[in-house]
């Protein structure tokens, strides 16, 4: 598993993709722990899907899911994101 | 830093290969023209995406080697013989020949000039890429910022940018390879993978604050980032930039 893991930087494109905005020096805080940090230093995991983890506590922050037409995004662990503007 | 200027939704653009050297066996760097490249920042990434007669698409993340210029843009690759985009690239491209490519891409593992240092790079294999951006970079920019480089090949030929990092050294930058696998004759440097012994060897004291950017394949950066952080360095100063198995 360890194998697999890569950071938030290996995600950049498909956030800028589609947020818009360079994504990887915003901050993110976990709503487990409550540990904020650069999405860049997210741990993420690259399956069928893209599970991205808190690296403090490994609580799942988000699920990605894209397909050449669609991109499916769960933020179920992200409590909040913060970014320049 | 996190001030830089926002770019806008990022657009795949034509970049025209200009030409490729061979940098060891399995390694090549790829010179892109990229016409209206807006400048880019060591440490940066670049998608790079191929369309097979079919309509398959392959997409690939690769560093960007080369400091800013102009619309140059310099991407190393390693060929991976069971990958569907780095026997392309490294093996196939031919001057003239034009890929899709959209960039420069993230904003965290970046260093610049005016950030200062001291800089401590620490890459496996080809985890030398973007750290030879800032390295390439702070020269450009005629900076003295104290660098220092802990690089693990497997052998002396598997040693990405070897000439050009030696003709580098001094001025603040110090260079220091461990050589895993095995060691010419007369290999007085280190000859094991990077343990923190090493890295204790190596880095500027936590006294110093050392900001650190960490490199290569996942087990090596995982390894690395634990010991620094059993050294006592601070964990927000130590970026990673982790590649998995489809190889950046």
């Amino acid at each position: 598993m360890g194998e697999l893991m890569l950071d938030g930087n290996a995600i950049a494109g498909l956030l800028q993709e589609v947020f818009a905005v360079e994504m990887t020096t915003a901050i993110g805080t976990c709503g487990r722990c409550g540990t904020a940090g650069p999405v860049g230093a997210i741990h993420v995991y690259r399956g069928a899907g893209i599970v991205l983890r808190c690296p403090h506590c490994n609580n799942v922050l988000a699920k990605i899911v894209k397909n050449d037409s669609q991109v499916w995004i769960d933020f179920q662990g992200i409590r909040t994101l913060e970014l320049a503007v | 830093m996190a001030r830089t200027a926002l770019r806008g939704r990022l657009t795949w653009q034509l970049a025209e290969l200009v030409k490729t050297v061979a940098e060891t066996p399995r390694v090549k760097t790829i010179v892109f023209d990229v016409p209206g490249w807006p400048g880019h920042r060591a440490g940066q990434h670049v998608d790079v995406r191929l369309t097979a007669e079919d309509g398959y698409q392959a997409e690939r993340s690769y560093s960007i080697a080369s400091a800013p210029a102009g619309t140059r843009v310099a991407l190393t690759v390693q060929r991976l013989e069971d990958g569907e985009v780095s026997p392309y690239l490294t093996g196939e491209l031919r001057p003239g020949d034009k890929i899709e490519l959209r960039g420069p891409i993230g904003g965290y593992f970046v260093w610049e000039p005016a950030e200062g240092g001291p800089l401590m790079l620490v890459a496996g294999g080809s985890g030398i890429v973007p750290l030879m951006a800032m390295i390439r970079t702070r020269a450009a920019a005629g900076g003295h910022t104290e660098t220092r480089l802990l690089y693990s090949s497997r052998s002396q030929d598997d040693i990405i940018y070897r000439d050009e990092l030696e003709q580098l050294t001094g001025n603040g930058l110090t260079v220091v390879h461990a050589l895993t696998d095995s060691q010419p004759p007369g290999w007085t440097s280190y000859a094991r993978r990077v343990d923190a012994e090493m890295l204790a060897e190596v880095s500027p004291s936590p006294a110093e604050r050392p900001r650190f950017y960490v490199c290569g394949p996942t087990p090596f950066v995982e390894a690395v980032a634990e010991s620094l952080v059993r050294l006592g360095h601070d964990t927000r100063a130590i970026k990673t930039e982790r590649f998995g198995p489809t190889g950046r």
